[in-house]
């Protein structure tokens, strides 16, 4: 460092003030808060396996008429309980065979079904094909899912929002309902319903918003009363805005991440409330088919046919694990702060 | 003087979603025993980084790239943990920036405080508990006899910066590293803090590296200043030479936007224009070129050396090749150096 | 502290006095009684039926009579069931249950404690991600179909358990698995994000900086600091134990309250479905309440005032 190097003269002009211009330009493209949320979730791996899984679960339930191999609820009590078979293929558990009595036997020669006939997942006791049926069951059991949810959003965001806001007297008041449906246990307040309306997919539904927009309240006060204080709502309410137009415009933005990811938790305990109601026989009604009275079914049948069990119990456990899954994936990409990179 | 803690050509390199950022880029100093070393420089310079390389106590995401830090001579970088955790709390020990959030909320603060003694000595709990107490008043915690099983929630910002303060020295460590410890506190509580570690320091004979981004506390303890940018040092020398005869542009602009007593009460303060360099593509030549109004061609395409100015003082700056053209430093640093030639110095 | 718990208990009376109201008018609501289609009854009998039941008399009255039976621990008369009062039918039935439900709750939260705390350290790790494997799976499939999977499994085919059979211990092991995987998978989900908050804290990073080797500062600081939010999920687990139980119990035909409830609603048995209602809120509440107490001692921030926050 005692050494001072030889540097060509002329690199010795000063070259200030063209660069300062420069200097205020930001050197990474800047990104709106969705563009980045978006980013930052589909670079979670299993977040984005998770959506795909679950897109294509909407679109077969969708879809369920054109997809659907039979009609869930046609009845062909000679081709009763018939193991899955697939096409000709001779794969074991796939072929159509059976043990019986220690012998691996045709199920179907047995029943005298018609050549060329195969169930890919078997049939039922009432020859029902099993596919048909989960695809059905699916598809009753997420619209059950979504409509709890909306009912759940319907209630529970404007209840939060008005809780929060308004805050004092109303708040407390507001408050203390939340305390008092929140220490019932939600399933006996569920059950309780259940036992009162009609069996169905519109009591389904009721039961479950009954209790389930507590959560969502409870979330959405909490955040509104933070942005209460923040300086853009403050700046608005000085200048008059109406509180209608504060909410659309500045709290509901706002609101969109913890309401979009208590969504995605509230989804899986609607299937999860609509499966326990139909195992334990009071939810949706036969014949129609939603995944519970499907396990429900698998179950009495279990001992001897597990497969009528193990298909709609892995579905309705892919449905669970992918929307929790993708329920956090979402909290990490909509608050960084909360994952660990 | 016998130089303690010698760095030498330390890098940091920190893995980020982003790709690596180059954190620190070649940091030298050493620290002498007994002495007083402040390292300022705005947030994100790699100040806390750089102290915290010594004790190991980095991020899971950060790696020492390459350099050595040699405590009496053994290198630190390469002992195990095991071996390392004889050295922190014991002969090196560390203050944090948040007294708030510094101590385990659900520990009595008696039990915090007697913890390193425990681990680095063989005493009964009963006699660390009791040289706790001595430390606690020593740091000017009021009855500390009746405090010993309160929780920190049950004490002021002040006070437990005093705690966390007792639980650095109480194994009486050879050097205290302090991380911006008043940057969390009232004005009148870090004068008070500052005035606690230079009386501690004269007490119990310890070396302090001092972090500041406060150019104004510097003055009150250091012996000597380095200034950082960008993940390199600048400038360092003893305070009166870094203060008041400065040779980087950087240090003019920190010294700029300071207020001092001689500051005229219309007077702007000035700011240094721009942003600190990306560290993840770190420029080629002098890191602060592109925010430097006294910038030449050469800033941009090589990095400074260091230059002596004088005895300890030096700065890595091409204004001090002796083929740069002769710039005139704004007048707030003109005044400084008129300062310095009074004290007996010879400001350029 | 007193002043909040005496507070608390006036609110669990108020509270279990709504339940009971709402339970009680809806269950007016219903229509008919367990007896009107049975028709071997003639009219004059069901009148007399109806009489003891007290169902002959205005719903007011009728209110006013269940909620004065409350009051004295009266929960009713079972319309099934060899009209036993509800009380008994509870008492009965509360040992199994209670030891399934305790045996599931201690053993998934010691599970899911060190489930969350291990995936918290070795942070970003193949161990880390199997741990969240292991508690998703948990959260995800429900305790019935977890429950005939292992009675299945390991009773049917390995007969390594009964199948279904209420008399020891041995017995108690297969419904207590199946109850167990959702207060694992909550407990150490919790855990685990607590812990890392924990181990990136400033007073982590100290008691680093004391020369704590890694496992000490997890054990003496990590650790307990992480440990004290999770006593706030006891409450919510009870209840996902007590709605697992109702399906469980019924799978390993276990004579418990669970069992009895589902029972009761398939044979309309009003009293027994109102009065097993007001117990289970009646359990859940005492059950906040405890927690929130525990809380409140273990954490010296509440313990000591102050509120806690800074």
């Amino acid at each position: 460092m005692e050494q001072i190097p030889q540097i060509p003269k002329e690199k010795f002009k000063l070259v200030h003030d063209e660069n300062n211009a420069e200097q205020e330009k930001i050197s990474t493209p800047s990104l709106t808060y969705m563009q980045d949320v978006r980013r930052r979730l589909f670079k979670n791996k299993v977040a984005v396996v998770c959506l795909t899984l679950l897109s294509l679960i909407v679109l077969i339930s969708i879809f369920a008429p054109v997809i659907a191999p039979h009609n869930p609820n046609e009845q062909q009590v000679t081709l009763s309980n018939l193991p899955p078979k697939l096409g000709n293929l001779n794969i074991p558990g796939m072929n159509g065979y059976q043990n019986m009595g220690g012998k691996m036997v045709d199920a179907y020669k047995q029943a005298g079904a018609p050549k060329g006939t195969s169930f890919i997942l078997g049939t039922d006791y009432l020859g029902r094909d099993l596919l048909s049926r989960i695809i059905y069951g699916t598809r009753l059991s997420l619209v059950v899912a979504v409509l709890a949810t909306l009912v759940d959003l319907l209630i529970g965001v404007p209840y939060g929002i008005v809780s929060g806001w308004k805050g004092g007297k109303t708040d407390t008041f507001m408050q203390r309902i939340v305390e008092i449906v929140s220490s019932i246990p939600n399933l006996i307040v569920v059950i309780l319903m259940m036992i009162v309306l009609k069996p169905g997919l519109t009591s389904i539904v009721i039961a479950i918003a009954i209790t389930g927009w507590v959560t969502m309240a409870r979330l959405v006060r909490a955040q509104t009363f933070q942005l209460k204080e923040q300086e853009y709502i403050l700046a608005a309410r000085t200048l008059g805005e109406p509180s209608m137009k504060i909410a659309t415009k500045h709290l509901i933005p706002n609101l969109s991440s913890t309401i979009i990811i208590q969504t995605m938790f509230t989804i899986p305990n609607a299937i999860f409330f609509e499966a326990f109601l139909s195992f334990i026989g009071i939810g949706i009604p036969a014949p129609n088919a939603s995944l519970g009275t499907l396990l429900s079914d698998g179950q009495k049948a279990f001992r001897f046919l597990p497969y009528q069990m193990w298909a709609p119990a892995i579905i309705l456990s892919i449905i669970m694990i992918a929307t929790n899954l993708l329920g956090d994936g979402l909290r990490d990409a909509f608050d960084p702060q909360s994952s660990d990179h | 003087m016998d130089k303690i803690l010698e760095v030498k050509d330390l890098h940091v390199d920190f893995d980020t979603y982003n790709g690596t950022v180059h954190a620190i880029r070649g940091v030298n100093f050493h620290l002498n025993a007994g002495e007083t070393l402040a390292i300022v420089g705005e947030s994100g310079s790699g100040k806390s980084i750089t102290v915290r390389s010594i004790l190991q106590l980095l991020a899971s995401n950060a790696t020492i790239a390459k350099g050595e830090v040699l405590y009496h001579g053994d290198d630190l970088l390469q002992k195990s943990d095991k071996e390392m955790d004889k050295i922190r709390g014991n002969k090196i020990s560390m203050i944090f920036q948040d007294p708030m959030t510094s101590l385990d909320p659900t520990m009595t603060i008696g039990k915090q405080v007697a913890e390193p003694l425990l681990i680095h000595n063989n005493v009964s709990k009963k006699d660390a508990l009791k040289r706790a107490e001595e430390v606690l008043r020593l740091v000017g915690i009021p009855n500390p006899e009746a405090r010993m099983n309160d929780y920190p929630h049950q004490f002021s910002g002040g006070q437990r910066q005093r705690i966390v303060i007792a639980i650095a020295i109480v194994d009486y460590p050879e050097i205290l590293i302090a991380d911006e410890p008043t940057t969390a506190l009232d004005v009148t509580v870090q004068a008070q803090i500052i005035d606690l570690l230079r009386e501690l320091q004269q007490k119990i004979g310890t070396s302090i590296i001092f972090i500041t981004h406060d150019l104004g506390v510097v003055a009150g303890i250091a012996d000597r200043v380095a200034v950082m940018y960008a993940g390199r040092f600048v400038e360092y020398g003893s305070v009166e030479d870094v203060f008041y005869n400065p040779q980087h542009p950087y240090t003019w602009g920190l010294l700029d936007s300071m207020p001092t007593l001689d500051t005229n009460e219309n007077a702007r303060l000035n700011s240094i224009p721009g942003t600190p360099p990306n560290l993840l593509d770190p420029p080629k030549g002098d890191a602060f070129a592109p925010r430097n109004a006294y910038a030449m061609q050469i800033d941009e395409e090589e990095q400074p050396p260091f230059f002596k100015v004088s005895k300890n003082h030096y700065a890595a700056t091409w204004l001090l090749h002796p083929d740069a053209p002769k710039v005139t430093p704004p007048a707030a640093i003109l005044n400084r150096y008129k300062k310095f030639e009074k004290l007996g110095g010879n400001a350029k | 502290m007193a002043k909040y718990i005496l507070k608390r208990i006036l609110y669990l009376f108020l509270t279990l006095f709504i339940i009971a109201s709402i339970t009680f008018f809806l269950m007016k609501l219903l229509p008919g009684t367990p007896f009107s289609n049975q028709n071997r009854m003639s009219a004059d009998q069901l009148k007399i039926v109806k009489a003891q039941y007290g169902l002959d008399q205005s719903v007011g009255v009728q209110y006013v009579r269940y909620m004065v039976g409350l009051l004295h621990g009266n929960l009713g008369t079972s319309f099934q069931f060899n009209n036993e009062p509800v009380t008994a039918l509870i008492g009965q039935r509360l040992a199994p249950s209670m030891q399934i439900g305790a045996q599931a709750m201690v053993l998934g939260t010691i599970l899911g404690i060190l489930l969350g705390a291990v995936a918290a350290i070795r942070k970003n790790t193949w161990v880390d991600t199997l741990a969240t494997f292991i508690s998703i799976l948990g959260l995800s499939i429900p305790s019935f179909v977890l429950a005939v999977l292992l009675q299945f499994y390991l009773a049917y085919k390995w007969k390594i358990y009964p199948v279904a059979l209420w008399d020891n211990f041995q017995s108690s092991i297969l419904p207590t698995l199946a109850l167990t995987a959702l207060p694992l998978g909550t407990v150490a989900r919790f855990m685990r994000t607590e812990m890392v908050d924990v181990m990136s804290s400033d007073y982590i990073e100290l008691a680093k900086s004391k020369g704590n080797s890694n496992w000490k500062v997890v054990t003496k600081h990590a650790l307990r600091n992480s440990l004290i939010p999770v006593v706030t999920i006891i409450g919510p687990m009870a209840v996902s134990v007590m709605t697992g139980s109702m399906v469980v119990e019924n799978i390993f035909s276990i004579p418990g309250i669970g069992e009895q409830f589902v029972k009761s609603i398939t044979t309309n048995d009003y009293p027994t479905i109102m009065g097993l209602t007001i117990f289970y809120s009646f359990l859940l509440i005492i059950v906040y309440l405890i927690v929130d107490i525990l809380y409140g001692l273990i954490d010296p921030r509440i313990r000591l005032g102050n509120g806690g926050k800074e």
